[in-house]
């Protein structure tokens, strides 16, 4: 009884939600997100299930809120990086830099937990500084410049651990990804921190506007007087930050540093809640709260796959078919095509002007060679 | 003094690396020059090398293809299976390398027809072939055909005493030759590399843009395919769960040959170069003994950071020349 009502609240919040930003364009972002877990309501028992336990909520929907802070994290950084039209694609092994060093302090050098996250995150910053010096510094294309790092980061991470996995039982990291704060997983707060640090950075400051004219046009913002450098710096470097928040949370959710597995593959979940969350890959305009629902949504996704007991290797293939529906939505083309054969539907299904489609460059990419 | 041309320089410099490399291996350990070593490296590197063949053309046209790693584990499990199910294995081989030609050409026209970014594209393609891996069989067959066991180890030449030219090495070395001929002499290489130069001017120039970009991604999935067909004669099994990362080293070897990630720069004869350097490097620290493996990854960075670097500057030269 309790269950239903409070399932109730929830869609009414929700439905409250999705009508409240009919017009915005991470509408499509929640509603993806509304209709997962629309499914999970009936097709998965137990999903929806809250409890309280010593002060805590347990339950499906607070595990994909802890185990997506990760990703939503690194969306975080990544969103920015993306809306100067670049990639990074180097977080994954920053994670697990940041992992390796944080434990690596911790146990075998007796350092306390404040010194090794400190120490953690500002090489993390440095690595993301690193990214930034090659991308604005020496120009070179965004995607080989991160590479670069994506190789050698894990090598180096092995080093630091010396190729073992390093165990650590220290409360202060332990806390990091596994307490509570409000009774909600501490993580969450370190996602909405993070946020709102962001939000206010890029909305509250000319930044924001900045990076979209970076993204839009690179030598456009430079004769108008933006530092394009500086800017496309900054935010590599904020990506690196972040990618080291999520690599302390990802080894303090499993209570050790392993260099060869935290973070793999997590950079492809973070361009996919990226670009989920309603931001081109081409630059320009980007959507914040969008990359952190994007993250919300595959994290959804892959917790209802491990609910509906599809093998973790096999969730691969359903993943793959959401990013191409993903990338076919966002696509100028398709679009297009779609609105002939739909023509009078798609006034009702899509709330952004048309007149906004048509601002985007079609014939430029951020992948075509310098004219 | 001869003038060189600059699109020649990275090729030059990529040599250069690999005969350093190869002297100085020679002169640290005796048994490191010998034809013996020459020729694993050649056959450790085969499926590395045949899947950087294809993904040379598409960094070439200016693409990037990162399902190179799941085709091959795709390949070698379906391979695998197929023989398990009592196939004849040049069936399914036929088999193996038609499913990689489709699933390039696919990828090849989402990337065309719906201009999506061929980053997310292959990057689909490579959670989609991974899963599918995993589809056909969930764990590691081994391949007990009397092909793979009698057959195959007859199929091989010796080149020099003691060293002995397998048939892994031979697919490559003709991978290598296919390729370069496919690249330099045919009316369709000289599209790959206009459309990687600028592919606004190849579309006014009336060159069959779209086309050509599915037949270089189908190349590619080919080329991917034929690797895994390489890998299951090398791993004598087939494994859905492995080879994951073999994008980057055929991503590394294609730009450590001296091909331009911008693409419409590059030679095929120097990703098998750039294959060699990273076998090279590798056995390097199998020598050495006392080498932790995972410093393989941070020379293979560093040298991709000098060789990129280095691409910048000739780029950056070739636009002031102008």
């Amino acid at each position: 009884m309790i269950d239903w009502l409070s399932d109730l609240a929830f869609w009414i919040v929700f439905a409250g939600i999705l009508f409240a930003l009919r017009r915005q364009r991470i509408f499509w972002t929640v509603g993806a997100l509304a209709l997962l877990l629309f499914f999970n309501q009936f097709f998965t028992p137990g999903f929806f299930h809250l409890q309280v336990l010593d002060g805590h909520l347990y339950g499906s929907r607070i595990d994909v809120l802890n185990q997506g802070a990760k990703v939503m994290l690194l969306s975080l950084g990544m969103v920015l990086v993306i809306a100067t039209g670049g990639v990074d694609l180097s977080v994954g092994a920053v994670m697990a830099i940041a992992a390796a060093v944080s434990s690596r302090l911790l146990v075998t050098q007796h350092q306390p937990p404040g010194v090794a996250i400190a120490v953690a995150l500002a090489i993390s910053v440095l690595a993301g500084a690193w990214n930034g010096l090659l991308v604005a510094g020496f120009g070179i294309q965004p995607i080989v410049a991160t590479l670069v790092l994506m190789v050698a980061g894990r090598g180096i991470a092995q080093l630091i651990t010396e190729g073992q996995i390093i165990n650590f039982l220290d409360p202060t990291m332990v806390y990091l990804g596994n307490g509570h704060l409000f009774g909600l997983p501490f993580t969450l707060t370190l996602v909405v921190v993070m946020l709102l640090l962001a939000h206010f950075l890029v909305r509250r400051t000319a930044l924001g506007l900045f990076i979209e004219s970076v993204g839009d046009n690179d030598e456009a913002s430079r004769y108008s007087g933006i530092n394009a450098k500086q800017v496309k710096f900054l935010v590599y470097t904020f990506s690196g930050l972040c990618a080291g928040l999520a690599g302390l949370v990802a080894c303090s959710n499993i209570k050790s540093a392993d260099a060869n597995n935290i973070g793999l593959y997590l950079e492809l979940d973070a361009i996919l809640a990226v670009v989920v969350g309603g931001t081109s890959l081409q630059g320009g305009r980007f959507y914040l709260v969008g990359a952190v629902i994007g993250g919300l949504f595959i994290q959804t996704l892959t917790t209802t796959f491990y609910a509906k007991n599809v093998s973790s290797d096999i969730a691969p293939v359903p993943k793959a078919l959401v990013i191409i529906a993903v990338c076919l939505l966002q696509s100028e083309v398709f679009r297009t095509r779609a609105t002939r054969i739909l023509g009078p539907l798609q006034k009702l299904l899509n709330p952004i002007s048309p007149s906004l489609h048509r601002q985007q460059p079609t014939i430029a990419r951020h992948d075509s060679p310098e004219p | 003094m001869i003038r060189l041309n600059p699109k020649y320089i990275p090729l030059l410099a990529t040599a250069v690396v690999l005969v350093a490399v190869f002297t100085t291996g020679s002169l640290l350990y005796p048994n490191f020059g010998t034809p013996r070593v020459f020729v694993n490296l050649l056959n450790d590197n085969a499926f590395v090398g045949v899947a950087a063949i294809g993904e040379s053309f598409v960094i070439l046209s200016g693409g990037i293809d990162l399902s190179v790693g799941s085709m091959v584990a795709f390949v070698g499990i379906l391979i695998a299976r197929l023989l398990q199910a009592g196939c004849d294995p040049f069936l399914a081989m036929g088999i193996a390398l038609c499913a990689g030609t489709f699933a390039g050409a696919i990828m090849g026209c989402l990337i065309h027809f719906f201009e999506m970014p061929p980053f997310l594209v292959t990057l689909a393609g490579l959670f989609c072939l991974r899963g599918l891996g995993f589809v056909i069989y969930p764990e590691s067959i081994g391949i007990d055909h009397p092909f793979y066991g009698e057959v195959l180890p007859q199929l091989s030449i010796l080149v020099a005493p003691k060293a002995v030219l397998p048939f892994t090495a031979m697919c490559f070395l003709a991978s290598v030759l296919i390729g370069t001929f496919i690249a330099s002499f045919t009316r369709f290489g000289r599209n790959v590399y206009a459309i990687g130069s600028n592919e606004n001017s190849a579309r006014l120039m009336g060159l069959p843009i779209g086309q050509t970009k599915i037949i270089t991604y189908a190349l590619a999935g080919f080329f991917s395919a034929f690797g895994g067909v390489v890998a299951t004669f090398y791993m004598q099994s087939g494994n859905p769960a492995s080879f994951g990362g073999l994008e980057l080293d055929a991503i590394a070897s294609v730009v450590i040959g001296g091909t331009l990630l911008t693409g419409g720069v590059g030679f095929i004869p120097g990703t098998l170069m750039g294959v060699l350097i990273l076998g090279l490097i590798q056995t390097l620290i199998s020598f050495n003994g006392t080498l932790n493996s995972w410093w393989t990854k941070i020379v293979i960075g560093v040298l991709l950071l000098i060789f990129i670097v280095l691409q910048k500057l000739i780029s950056r030269r070739a636009v002031t020349q102008l």
